[in-house]
Formats: C-alpha cells, sequence, structure tokens
C-alpha cells in the first residue's frame, strides 16, 4: 500500500466535483418535499437529464445548451409525475416509484445512437485572484462552473424559502395543506412549479455526470446517485445548508474511497464501496434529523 | 344601515341542499349568532360570505355595495375575516409568518412582530411573535389566528365555533376581545351550537335548521331551551331520572396515585373512592387537572398498583384493558376520533376493536366478522347513529354520530362499570340529550357509571353524587341534589386555578 500517491489537494479538489450532482438533485428534491411533495423519481428525472443533456450537447456542441436541454427534460418528466400526482391524485410513492423505472427505461431508449460518443468538452473555470491562491485555490477556485451554480442553487433555495414571500407559502403549502388552502393560496399551482423546479435540478445533476464526470453516455449512469440525493434530503433535516454537509461528506469519502482502492488498501473493495452510504447515514443520523414537512407525502384534494 | 345583507342565497351539492333561500342582515358593530345543529348549513353559509364556495344563487351586498367574493383574498380586501373551526394555522412556523401568510400584503417580517406586540396587548390577547406555534395552547393558537384577523381591521369578523377548544377561562378573555371590537364597530358573526354562550354574548341570533332559516331571535330574552328546541325543530326531550335502589359496590378506588404519564400531564394523588351499581358518579373539574390520566388509570391504559382499583371487589389495578373488560369495566375517552375511535376503520371494525372480549367476536384468534358486523349494526340502530352503512369509516361521521356510536358501543357491551369522559363534547343538543339518556338507563338497569365532564349543566342532570379534580386530588364526594352551582364552583378548587392564562 503506499498512501503516499494520494495527493490531499486533488483529493478535496475533486471532492467537491464528486458531490456536486448529488448536490443538485438533492437541492431541488428539498424545495419539492418543503412543499409537501414527496417524488421518489429522482433517479429517473436525473437519468432522463443526463441523457437529454448529453444528447443536446452533442448536437450542438456546446455543454451550456446540453445543461438547459437536461433540466428541461428533467423538468418534463416532472411535470408528469406532477400531472398524475397533484391533478389525478395518484399515491406519490407509488408514482415515484414508476417515475425512476420510466426514466431508467425511457433515457436507455433516446440514448442508444450515443453510446461511445464523446461529450463537448467543459473546461474548468480558473477563477482569477482566487484561483491564484496557495492550497485553497486549487481546491475551491479552479472547478467547471456547475460546481458553483450548484452552490449558488442552495443559497438561492435558502434564500428563496426563508426569506421571500413566496417562499413563506410554499413552505405554508407544505406544511399544512388544508390551511394554506383556506387561506386561499393555490396549493396544487404552487406544488407543480415545485415539482417542475426539482425535476430541473434533477435533470441538471444527471447532466453533469454525463457531461462532466464521466463524461459520455452509458446507460443506467446515474447508478444510485438519485437514491442518495433523496436520503441527504431526509438526513439533512430539510435543510439547505445541512445539505450542503452531507453531499459533501457522501462526495469526499467516495473520492476517498477510490483513492485508498488505487493505493490497495488491504480491505475488500466491497467495505470501501459502501462507505460513502454508511458514513453519510450514521454522520447525518447523529446530527439528529429534523421535522419532516407536515403534509409531505399527502394527497392534497379541495373537498368541501 | 346594516353592514352585510344577505338576500336568498342557495347552495346545493350533489345529493343535499346545503343553503335554501337564507336571507338575513348584519347590523354594524352587532354580534349577530348563526346557531344551528351540526349539518345545519353554517359552515356552507360562511364559507360563501369568505369567498371559499361559491353560491348557486342569491345576492350579498356589503356596505351597499354587491359582493361576490371570488375567492378569500377578494373576501379579505372587502373587509371580511374569518376564524376557522379548526385553526388554519402552520404548527412548524413562528406567529409572525402564520399571520403574515394570512394577510394581503403584508408588511416585512420585523414590522409584523412589532404589529401583533402592539395589537395583542391592545385587546389583552399577549402573544410572542417568535414563538413557534406547534408549542403553543388551544386558546394561544386561537389568539394568533384572532390577530391576524384584527390586523387587517376587519369590518366584518366571522367567528366558526371558537369556544369548542377553549377553557372557560380562555372563553371569558375571548369574550372580553369581542365585546371591545364590537364597540369599536367591527360586526362580528358567530357561529356556535353553546347556547349559554350565545345568550352571554351575542345581540341578535339566525337560527338554521337543514339549510333554511327557521327563525330569528333576541338571545338575551329567549331562554336557552326555546334556542333549542329551534333548531332541533321539536320539544326537547328532558333526560328521566328513574329511582332506584343502589346495589353492591362496583368499583373502588383507594388512595390512588400514579406519576404524571407524560411531560404535560397531571400526577394523580392518593384518589379514593367508591361507586355502587346503580350510581352515577359526576366528577367535574376544569381541563388538565386528572381528567384524561383518571381515565387512563380506569381503563387500563395506565397501569397502578394491584389494589388501588378494586373492580367487583377484584383487584386490578394490574390488569390491561381486555382484561377489565372482561370482569366487567368498559370505557370511552374523550377524544373520538383517535382515541375510542380509528378515524380510517369501518365501524365494524371499531367494533371490534372494543367489543371483542365481552361480546365473543373472536375465535381462535379470527375475528368473526359477521357477528361484528351484526353488533355494530345493532348499535347505529339503537343508538340512532345517522350513518349510510356500518362500513362507512369512523372519520366519516359527524362529531354527534360517532360520539352517539362510541358510548353506544360500550353501553350495548352491558358492562358493570362504565368509565366515560366528556360523553356530548362537541355535541349537538338532541344527540347530548340521547347520550345523557343512555347512561342514565345504563344505571337503571343497575351497572355503575363514571361520568367525567367538564359541563357542570350536564353532571347535575345526570349524577347521583359529584367529586371535583383538582391538581390530580378528588374532593370529598357530595350529594348531587343538594348542592348549588356556587359550591360546586369551591369544590372546582377556588380561584388558583382560574387566572388569566398569560
Amino acid at each position: 500500500m503506499d498512501l503516499s500517491s494520494i495527493n490531499p489537494i486533488l483529493l478535496l479538489a475533486s471532492l467537491m466535483v464528486a458531490a456536486t450532482p448529488i448536490l443538485l438533485a438533492a437541492i431541488g428534491e428539498l424545495v419539492v418535499e418543503r412543499a409537501g411533495v414527496l417524488n421518489l423519481g429522482v433517479e429517473g428525472m436525473m437519468i432522463t437529464g443526463a441523457v437529454c443533456g448529453f444528447m443536446v450537447a452533442v448536437s450542438t456542441g456546446s455543454p451550456w445548451l446540453g445543461f438547459i436541454g437536461a433540466a428541461v427534460g428533467g423538468a418534463i418528466l416532472a411535470l408528469l409525475f406532477g400531472i398524475l400526482t397533484q391533478v389525478l391524485l395518484s399515491n406519490q410513492v407509488a408514482t415515484g416509484l414508476a417515475l425512476t423505472l420510466f426514466g431508467l427505461g425511457l433515457s436507455a431508449l433516446m440514448g442508444q445512437n450515443y453510446i461511445g460518443m464523446k461529450a463537448p468538452s467543459f473546461p474548468d473555470w480558473h477563477i482569477p485572484l482566487f484561483g491564484d491562491i496557495p492550497i485553497i485555490g486549487p481546491i475551491v477556485f479552479q472547478h467547471d462552473p456547475m460546481v458553483y451554480v450548484g452552490l449558488i442553487l442552495v443559497a438561492a433555495a435558502w434564500w428563496f424559502l426563508h426569506k421571500t414571500r413566496a417562499g413563506l407559502v410554499l413552505r405554508a403549502v407544505g406544511e399544512n395543506h388544508d390551511a394554506a388552502h383556506a387561506l386561499g393560496y393555490k396549493v396544487v399551482r404552487v406544488r407543480i412549479l415545485a415539482i417542475m423546479f426539482g425535476g430541473a435540478c434533477a435533470g441538471l445533476g444527471g447532466a453533469y455526470l454525463s457531461l462532466v464526470r464521466v463524461p459520455q453516455w452509458t446507460e443506467g449512469m446515474t447508478a444510485g446517485a438519485g437514491w442518495i440525493a433523496l436520503a441527504i434530503v431526509v438526513f439533512a433535516g430539510w435543510k439547505p445548508w445541512r445539505l450542503v454537509l452531507g453531499a459533501y461528506l457522501f462526495g469526499g469519502v467516495t473520492v476517498l474511497q477510490l483513492n485508498l482502492q488505487a493505493a490497495g488498501l488491504a480491505i475488500p473493495v466491497e467495505y470501501l464501496s459502501m462507505s460513502p452510504y454508511l458514513a453519510t447515514i450514521v454522520v447525518l443520523v447523529i446530527m439528529s434529523a429534523g421535522r419532516a414537512p407536515g403534509s409531505l407525502g399527502r394527497i392534497f384534494h379541495a373537498s368541501r | 344601515m346594516s353592514l352585510i345583507s344577505i338576500q336568498g342565497l342557495t347552495k346545493a351539492y350533489p345529493g343535499v341542499v346545503a343553503n335554501k333561500n337564507v336571507s338575513f342582515d348584519i347590523g354594524r358593530g352587532e354580534i349577530h349568532a348563526l346557531l344551528g345543529e351540526n349539518g345545519a348549513g353554517k359552515s356552507t353559509l360562511v364559507k360563501a360570505i369568505y369567498g371559499l364556495v361559491k353560491p348557486d344563487s342569491g345576492t350579498m351586498t356589503l356596505e351597499g355595495e354587491p359582493f361576490t367574493p371570488a375567492e378569500p383574498r377578494a373576501a379579505r380586501a372587502a373587509g371580511v375575516a374569518m376564524v376557522f373551526q379548526h385553526f388554519s394555522l402552520f404548527d412548524a412556523m413562528n406567529v409572525a409568518e402564520n399571520i403574515s401568510l394570512g394577510m394581503e400584503n403584508p408588511p416585512p417580517q420585523n414590522e409584523i412582530a412589532e404589529q401583533v406586540r402592539k395589537v395583542s396587548h391592545q385587546y389583552g390577547l399577549p402573544l410572542d411573535p417568535d414563538m413557534i406555534v406547534g408549542d403553543l395552547s388551544a386558546g394561544e393558537r386561537q389568539r394568533v389566528e384572532i390577530i391576524r384577523c384584527l390586523l387587517q381591521s376587519p369590518k366584518l369578523l366571522i367567528m366558526d365555533e371558537p369556544t369548542s377548544v377553549l377553557t372557560p377561562q380562555e372563553v371569558e378573555i375571548l369574550f372580553q376581545t369581542l365585546r371591545k371590537l364590537a364597540a369599536e364597530g367591527t360586526s362580528i358573526l358567530y357561529i356556535s351550537h353553546k347556547l349559554e354562550e350565545i345568550r352571554a354574548l351575542c345581540d341578535h341570533a339566525t337560527v338554521l335548521r337543514l339549510g333554511q332559516v327557521v327563525g330569528e331571535c333576541d338571545p338575551k330574552t329567549t331562554s336557552a331551551r326555546e334556542m333549542a328546541e329551534m333548531m332541533v325543530g321539536m320539544v326537547l326531550h328532558v333526560p328521566a331520572r328513574r329511582e332506584k335502589p343502589l346495589g353492591d359496590v362496583a368499583l373502588t378506588l383507594t388512595n390512588l396515585t400514579a406519576p404524571a404519564p407524560h411531560q404535560f400531564g397531571t400526577a394523580l394523588r392518593g384518589v379514593t373512592l367508591e361507586v355502587r351499581k346503580g350510581e352515577i358518579f359526576g366528577i367535574g373539574g376544569v381541563a388538565g387537572n386528572g381528567q384524561d390520566e383518571m381515565v387512563a388509570a380506569l381503563s387500563g391504559e395506565m397501569r397502578t398498583q394491584t389494589d388501588m382499583v378494586k373492580i367487583a371487589g377484584q383487584p386490578a389495578g394490574h390488569l390491561a384493558p381486555n382484561a377489565r373488560r372482561a370482569i366487567g369495566l368498559c370505557a370511552a375517552p374523550e377524544e373520538r376520533n383517535g382515541h375510542a375511535a380509528i378515524p380510517d376503520m369501518s365501524l365494524i371494525e371499531n367494533t371490534a376493536l372494543t367489543a371483542t372480549t365481552r361480546k365473543n367476536l373472536a375465535n381462535n384468534g379470527f375475528v368473526q366478522w359477521d357477528k361484528a358486523r351484526d353488533f355494530a349494526k345493532e348499535i347505529i340502530r339503537t343508538f340512532d347513529v345517522r350513518t349510510p352503512s356500518e362500513r362507512s369509516t369512523a372519520g366519516s361521521l359527524s362529531g354527534g354520530n360517532l360520539q352517539k356510536f362510541v358510548i353506544g358501543r360500550e353501553i350495548m357491551q352491558d358492562p358493570d362499570v362504565l368509565v366515560v369522559n366528556q360523553p356530548t363534547w362537541g355535541v349537538d343538543a338532541s344527540a347530548a340529550a340521547a347520550i345523557r339518556q343512555a347512561l342514565l338507563d345504563l344505571a337503571a338497569q343497575g351497572a355503575a357509571v363514571v361520568v367525567i365532564s367538564q359541563d357542570l349543566d350536564e353532571l347535575m342532570e345526570v349524577s347521583d353524587r359529584f367529586a371535583a379534580l383538582n391538581d390530580g386530588k378528588l374532593s370529598a364526594p357530595r350529594d348531587a341534589a343538594t348542592l348549588t352551582i356556587e359550591e360546586i364552583g369551591l369544590m372546582l378548587g377556588g380561584a388558583h386555578d382560574l387566572e388569566v392564562a398569560q
């Protein structure tokens, strides 16, 4: 075993990259759950975003357009979920699971002709001034723009939820949809918009995998990242900043165990592979989760 | 000139006409009562005024202008505010956020907090804007709703059954606030079926029955009995008491002592009492003085030392509820949805849940559903429970009907000892009379009955002996026939429990 082959700066730098797809998907799901909707279809929306983003990026040559395409694709799939659960009042858990299976199949179908292609390159930013700081520069300030988009989205979601009127209404809808309806707020409309936002974020997370992390298209390439995003939302107690912690912890342990595997640590690979999941769950459980939104997962019907 | 005038308002739902040609006026600064039994159409009517329901026909005018609110926002903008029966509050949010959600164009949060402090003190309803609403008491939660309305300076304030969750002291504070508001020119539409409250508070009453206006009166000069008979449309049956000899001691509590079961509970301190067969023992007291714990200790939900509770001389303090049912004690707790019955289960299933032991509804661990169904049908028929079928869920029944079912289920098991807590809480007048009569009949057949209630009139009507619970201690029992209301007031513990809740 040769631990000296692990470069701590590179390790920390790749942590942020590894965490970004989960962070993107999780912040979207957090907003959805704060609106009182449990969408278990994150995995399906991520993989759909991954293939849509890849297709658009390859055909236009622009990774930015790819990300926009991924967000649109994820949001369209989420809208389907929204119509089924909010208008047709189907069960959210069953519909979410179906959405995951549907997304996996749909993406495989759509991506058939794209297997083996290479995505257009999405260069890292070297942020002037900050990027030149020794040690911190390479760790924090020399990434591709989507890493920062993810963090900005978290900050924006926190600001929206806690500082704006619309965010207050969204939380109210999630907390007690009957009361929100009685006060005259449009429960279904708020929820469908939140669901679409969640789908767009999941799509961005998926496209980050197919355009930056891998970067090519393979079937089922999300490999459970959507489920981790869902778990992190719960364990973060529906609080945006703890979401960042959870995602970075997960990303960090993932990168570390990959490095340890490469360094030939004498532990069976299976233990190393499960370590990110275990570490994330243990830490977030110890931090004691917050309270779930009161109406989470319940069907809303504006009966008399 | 009246503030709001309603002419010929009609609203029909598939299969039922909720309001039929309803007309009435509310004057400025008037406290107007809307009276009616459950299902008389009160809620639909106020929802129409608040813009939650669109009437099929009829007109409303507010200050002489046509008033057709399409949604609650429009109603609020026009100066109509409403305090809901089931509070429309958000538990995980603080007071200021909750208030902000109920306002049109609210100012920023810190200004709201300032206004909440000011207005709440002005009306004697102190509130801390930073408190999380889920931590507040029922009375404080209602204050949040009222302050939310007051911040918008409403012309008309609608209150839907505001006192059903309040203690008598909180009710008094609420009435002072409402009188002050009315004196300042705000009109109040007050919905209730508590007649004595309406007599104490309101200037004018409109009585609804089956969706139609059946009468108007001045509640200050009309007796509660006359109003109740207008509501139900028939002469009310006064529970008849039969003289009966008392039998052996059926229930004995000896120095019943138990720690508080949870943080907000009350410890029981040395409760001693004896109830004989054929006797109804009434226990009064302000909520939260050990009533729930008393029922739990009697029913077997809370175990105590073996000798503290004896059923027909048999030590039973260690027994679980089903073992107590087997030797003759049945109980009906206060909360019918979720404690006495499971809302999402059918009446048949709810029957099987408590009656299996005494009615032999199970055979080798298998429930005999046909027997359970027959028993449920029998309860429904005997106690006149209005339900489409015994397969309906408990939660789909109105409060009064479910209460009749819950009490009936225990009575029809023919217990030797029956314990009931708040048997007519939130139940309309005719159902309440039927339940009281059933309790009297059960005692006449030779059962011992313990009635725990906060309704003193009810206790005086049914009980043979009376005692008061105060901070977990039971006063010495008195013969109910010779007691006066003043003496009861003293038994309830004098002034120290009656301080204004801050």
